[in-house]
């Protein structure tokens, strides 16, 4: 990827410092690539192993998670980086042959524990997917969708959790008129944002992005980064991407993954600025990947 | 011979094969329209049989081809649809498992009509004659609803695998069950397919003699519940042709039955074309 280092740090935002999630960023380079925020963990993963097959798709991956914040995953294709994300709700399950080792925590409880509830979980923790996968149904049947099957069965309370969740994903000025129309007449970037308020009206508290705006157009890239920008805070973000100014933009914090091992995990601004790995920084650069 | 001319003759060849398809295919249409057609008035629809079939109408054998259809299609959907639910589901479709059921499906749609015909005689006419009542709708259907599980079951397992993968993940991952997600998102989608089978499987009952000349009775009255015997319009048609010599009955009967199964081939047609 031709990628312009200083221009990518220049479109940084200053690194936030929010203070309702009492962030203080620290402004020293940690020793060690797994550094331990000084923010509340969301999510740590302890040797978290995947294998596909036999083989191991990520190795005995560190890491953790601050909450409120966005986390990027960067790497070049086939590191491993969708198969960390599927990890951390479990959706590598649903492929056939595959095996994970290792421990995911979210909120200090194992979510590979075999008492652990799966609905539950992933109710918990989020999705959404690089090409928008709405269903064959109406806007508001995409939205309230979640709910339903959570046993929401109030119409009044499902419109409120519609409308509610619509406007957080910054859709709801666009489509209020047609609610009941087919979610499939949407544009790609419009479908986007509806799987986010699908995501969003099961209330999660992590929302997990698969190179979300990889097969969108510019201007609607755009939007799905300021949307990212809205959410943080209220939910801990957790984004692959292959975009690294993306990255850049919109994280907080980068884990750079390489051939299934992470290779360096830190604030984003120090990852883009003064890497501390030489692959890393090759990478970043554009020497390969 | 030049390569070129080598093509033309192959083309050629391919395309008189084409013209003797579509003109025999033509030529049955033509033919039975021609002979048939004059046959069907409003009379012939609304009327019973007279004289043994040689004159007067179908109006029983109307009746009964709709209860035979209701009855049998509502017998054998539950099932066909579930079983496919079941392969689709739940056994993946390398294993052991689903090859056994595959095998079984298959052998069970390629078996001759006439031995599920003998089959039903045995079981539902006469070992289960206090049930059924013998000769009677509900054995006929019966035998025909395991003749048309293999078409529901095959359709819908292929119907419920051709949703996108990216449904499913979606529906889970907003913490839906997988019951949920099965019912609430996959079946949906695989609905098209699913009832483009149902028709298909209608098709083959209007369709069908000889497993009902053993079961269904074959009586020129109009049933009035499914404990009667009854007879179906290609029943019907078999019956005045070779038992009575009703020729133009007989043709006036096919040409119904070809306007029918023209129906539910455009039916099958615009369900799977969706929407």
């Amino acid at each position: 990827m031709d990628m312009n280092r200083t221009s990518a740090v220049a479109a940084k935002p200053v690194v936030p410092q929010d203070g309702d999630v009492g962030t203080t960023v620290p402004q020293v380079a940690s020793p060690r690539p797994n550094v331990t925020p000084p923010v509340r963990e969301k999510i740590r993963t302890e040797k978290l192993t995947v294998f596909y097959d036999g083989k191991e798709a990520i190795k005995s991956i560190d890491l953790s998670i601050p909450e409120g914040m966005v986390t990027a995953i960067i790497g070049p294709s086939g590191c491993g980086k969708s198969t960390f994300l599927r990890a951390l709700n479990r959706m590598n399950e649903l492929i056939p042959g595959t095996r994970t080792t290792g421990k995911v925590l979210v909120d200090g409880i194992n979510i590979y524990d075999p008492a652990i509830d799966l609905p539950t979980l992933r109710k918990n923790v989020g999705m959404v997917w690089q090409r928008p996968n709405p269903f064959p149904k109406t806007i508001w049947e995409n939205v309230a969708y979640g709910p339903k099957c959570l046993g929401v069965k109030s119409k009044a309370v499902l419109d409120d959790i519609v409308e509610k969740s619509l406007r957080e994903a910054a859709l709801w000025d666009e489509v209020k008129d047609r609610l009941h129309s087919s979610a499939l007449a949407l544009s790609g970037g419009q479908q986007q944002r509806l799987c986010i308020a699908r995501a969003l009206a099961v209330e999660p508290s992590v929302l997990l992005m698969d190179e979300p705006a990889a097969s969108l157009d510019p201007i609607s890239t755009t939007k799905i980064e300021d949307l990212m920008a809205e959410l943080r805070g209220k939910y801990t973000l957790i984004i692959v991407t292959h975009n690294m100014q993306q990255a850049a933009r919109v994280s907080d914090y980068t884990a750079f993954l390489l051939m299934g091992e992470l290779v360096e995990f830190d604030v984003t601004e120090r990852i883009f600025t003064r890497p501390k790995r030489k692959e890393t920084e090759d990478y970043i650069t554009g020497r390969f990947g | 011979m030049t390569r070129k001319r080598q093509e033309l003759l192959g083309k050629g060849f391919l395309w008189f094969c084409a013209v003797v398809t579509v003109s025999s295919l033509l030529l049955v249409l033509a033919y039975v329209t021609l002979k048939g057609a004059p046959g069907v008035s409003w009379n012939f629809l609304t009327a019973s049989p007279e004289d043994m079939g040689r004159k007067g109408g179908v109006f029983p054998a109307i009746v009964g081809t709709l209860f035979l259809v209701v009855l049998g299609i509502a017998i054998a959907t539950p099932f066909g649809v579930g079983a496919g639910l079941y392969l689709a589901e739940c056994v993946s479709r390398n294993s052991r498992l689903g090859e056994i059921f595959r095998f079984g499906i298959e052998t069970l749609a390629a078996v001759p009509s006439i031995v599920f015909g003998l089959f039903g005689y045995a079981l539902f006419v006469k070992a289960l004659k206090p049930v059924t009542g013998g000769t009677t709708l509900l054995s006929g259907a019966l035998t025909i609803a395991l003749m048309i599980l293999p078409i529901l079951t095959r359709a819908t397992e292929e119907a419920v695998r051709a949703v996108p993968v990216s449904y499913r993940e979606a529906s889970l991952a907003l913490g839906a069950t997988r019951g949920q997600t099965v019912f609430r998102v996959v079946l949906p989608a695989a609905a098209p397919g699913i009832s483009s089978a149902v028709i298909l499987g209608v098709g083959r009952i209007v369709g069908e003699t000889a497993a009902l000349l053993f079961t269904l009775g074959g009586s020129p009255l109009v049933p009035r519940s499914i404990f009667e015997p009854a007879r179906t319009l290609a029943m019907h048609l078999y019956l005045v042709v070779l038992e009575v010599g009703a020729m133009d009955m007989g043709f006036a009967t096919a040409f119904l039955l070809m306007v029918i199964t023209l129906g539910l081939n455009l039916a099958v047609d615009a369900v799977s074309r969706g929407k």
